[in-house]
């Protein structure tokens, strides 16, 4: 039994080694609280739907997000909007379906079925628009990332003017967090860019965070089924684990060795 | 293979065992006599059993949703994590389930190289295990591309221009690997064929591996020949298995603990990132568990060389069983071998770290060292120690140094200076 405490420790001590380099990010973050983080980590359902109104209202007239459907809008675990709202929020944007029985495309109001609509219609429309940088699609952008979450809180956040000695070109931006600090996004948010219809103040911390959220469920739609089960399958597992030791040391005793 | 001859009790037992020895293996499989001082090390044997078995079950299930295609497979995997039941739970427990295999596979490689499990009668078992690890990291790289995300492409291309380095023909060898003039759609559609491929051969492979065991039976902690069945013996049912389940479970904990809570944490941001041939990472790493190879690989300034001093590391495991000239299997008794062998262990470790680092600077440095080492300890200190060591005495049998007290080193030490 010694000796299996020892393998078991070599192995937590080898896993928290691996994720301690893995997880070695050079920049300090800023911090915040999120509810997402945990064994029981659930979303913030109100900072979700706020994070969604930013998004729409901010980040969606450059940045795709081509993996989330209005659908998911409603969806358990995700911003839950009722079935009514999120009905209501896919007709607010004019899809393009078609051909028709003429052969023609046309535009119609969008269902829960349709995908987001996307800001541009293709890469190259994209850079265009944005002095050659693409903006990137943000479905999965949280994850895409070294820092996650704390990343993009923190890059929402991190324009500054420039250091004395670097000069940018036009249309580059200095970001503390940006790698290489330059980035082709200009600042975004301001205090009170948009009216957030539950009251919330909507300063730029406020709405860094509820974004970022946002993102976060956008990027694991499942994390909350994931953390629920993850605790009962560990749970489970425990049980089992202790019963089979018993089991065995049952077993064992049968003859002198120790197990 | 059993000492004793089997007869089924059933008429029809009989009948069916008689033209077909099924219910034989059963019985020899149940019955297998082996060493009872066996510790938790060797336990992962049934681990890695299991983690294949996990693998081909989630593969098979992902397989049935996800697109080899360039332009659809990073969207399919997207749709396995969003819109298939429980997508994204197989998936996770198939990518965490490679880095498992691999930890599981490296603790029961270095527990044989500790207890001397490679030395006569078994180095078939030995060599079969490195030709199943090599065809694991095959598998394991090409299943890496198949997201297709930026790490998939860009190591696909690092790793496959690794055999331009041949002469002469490596130009056109690649070309002919990646069915094209760089990596495409045909490259990602063979790498999945053989990524379905591979884990089948591996299985093939642990059968051959596990036959070639049940012939002399298992190593042991003390590393001596034991008669079977005997006094120091148990049957593998119920013992064993009752204790592999136990470790089993131990280690599906740690599993589930990556699988719900970390999913993403062994793998690289970057892959989130759908494959871009016009923009490159600006660090282009392997998974963990080939950065040893890949710091080995990088310290070497040639191209070839460097191929081939990787190669060499994996390759020279082969040959364990002879280099290392002592009879003595166990490290228990050979006190200067043991002190080399979590050297070695630290050296791959070192490896390890400086091979997720830029190959520059001090990390280069390092890297050089111990690439050196690794292979002085198998090609110089191991033939050497054989001659030179002083082993301690070993016991007679197993139940010797049990019926002393416990079945540890402290006892068999114990009994030896009684001896005195």
């Amino acid at each position: 039994m010694k000796n299996f405490f020892k393998i078991f420790s070599f192995i937590i001590l080898f896993s928290g080694l691996t994720l301690s380099t893995l997880a070695a990010e050079k920049v300090e973050y800023l911090k915040t609280d999120w509810s997402f983080k945990g064994l029981f980590g659930k979303f913030d359902r109100a900072a979700l739907q706020r994070g969604y109104q930013v998004y729409t209202e901010v980040c969606s007239s450059c940045h795709s997000m081509k993996y989330l459907s209005y659908r998911n809008l409603a969806e358990k675990g995700g911003p839950e909007f009722s079935i009514e709202q999120a009905k209501a929020i896919a007709a607010s944007f004019e899809v393009k379906d078609g051909p028709n029985s003429d052969g023609d495309m046309f535009t119609r109001p969008g269902r829960l079925s349709d995908k987001f609509v996307m800001p541009y219609d293709n890469v190259q429309a994209a850079q265009a628009a944005n002095g050659g940088a693409y903006p990137p699609d943000m479905s999965v952008l949280v994850k895409a990332r070294g820092g996650g979450v704390d990343y993009i809180y923190s890059l929402l956040q991190g324009y500054e003017d420039p250091p004395v000695g670097v000069t940018l070109d036009d249309g580059v931006y200095y970001n503390k967090y940006m790698y290489g600090n330059k980035i082709k996004m200009a600042n975004q948010l301001s205090d009170g860019l948009v009216e957030y219809s539950d009251g919330t103040t909507a300063s730029v911390e406020q709405m860094s965070k509820d974004v970022t959220t946002f993102l976060m469920w956008s990027a694991e739609p499942h994390l909350e089924s994931r953390h629920q089960m993850g605790f009962k399958a560990i749970l489970y597992l425990i049980i089992l684990t202790i019963l089979v030791y018993f089991s065995m040391k049952r077993i064992w005793s049968r003859i002198e060795t120790e197990v | 293979m059993s000492d004793h001859e089997y007869t089924p009790k059933s008429k029809f037992g009989k009948w069916f065992n008689d033209r077909l020895p099924l219910l034989t293996l059963a019985n020899h499989l149940t019955d297998y006599p082996t060493p009872k001082n066996l510790n938790y090390w060797w336990t992962f044997g049934g681990i890695l059993t299991f983690c294949l078995i996990t693998q081909i079950v989630t593969g098979l299930v992902l397989a049935m949703h996800y697109i080899a295609h360039a332009d659809m497979a990073f969207d399919s995997v997207e749709h396995i994590m969003r819109d298939v039941n429980y997508g994204w739970l197989i998936r996770y427990i198939h990518a965490n389930g490679a880095s498992m295999f691999f930890l599981a596979v490296y603790i029961h490689i270095f527990r044989s190289l500790f207890y001397g499990s490679y030395k006569a009668p078994r180095e078939i078992i030995w060599i079969i295990g490195i030709i199943i690890y090599l065809l694991m990291m095959a598998a394991a790289f090409l299943g890496y591309v198949l997201p297709w995300g930026q790490m998939s492409f860009w190591g696909a291309t690092v790793i496959t221009n690794l055999f331009s380095a041949i002469p002469l023909v490596g130009e056109g060898i690649v070309t002919w690997l990646w069915g094209g003039y760089s990596v495409d759609n045909p490259t990602l559609t063979r790498f999945f064929t053989l990524h379905y491929l591979i884990p089948f051969l591996i299985l093939g492979l642990v059968v051959l591996h596990i036959w070639a065991l049940h012939v002399p039976g298992n190593n042991n902690p003390v590393g001596i020949d034991i008669k079977k069945p005997s006094k120091d013996t148990v049957p593998f049912h119920p013992y064993i298995v009752i204790k592999d389940g136990f470790a089993l479970l131990m280690f599906m904990i740690v599993f589930a603990f990556f699988v719900f809570y970390t999913p993403n944490i062994l793998g690289h941001a970057d892959n989130y990132i759908e494959a871009n041939p016009l923009v490159t990472p600006a660090h282009i790493v392997p998974e963990w568990y080939l950065l040893p190879f890949y710091a080995i690989l990088r310290s070497v300034p040639d191209k070839l060389l460097g191929v081939v001093a990787m190669l060499s590391a994996i390759l020279i495991l082969a040959a364990l069983p002879w280099l290392d000239t002592s009879k003595i299997r166990s490290a228990v008794f050979r006190p200067l071998y043991r002190q080399f062998y979590w050297i070695l262990v630290a050296d791959v470790l070192i490896l390890g770290y400086v091979g997720a680092m830029p190959a520059e600077g001090l990390y280069l440095l390092v890297a050089r060292v111990a690439t050196a080492y690794y292979f002085l300890h198998f090609l110089v200190i191991l033939p050497v120690l054989g001659w030179k060591e002083k082993t301690l005495p070993i016991p007679l049998s197993i139940t010797e140094p049990i019926l002393g007290g416990s079945p540890n080193l402290a006892s068999a030490k114990n009994k030896e200076s009684l001896n005195k």
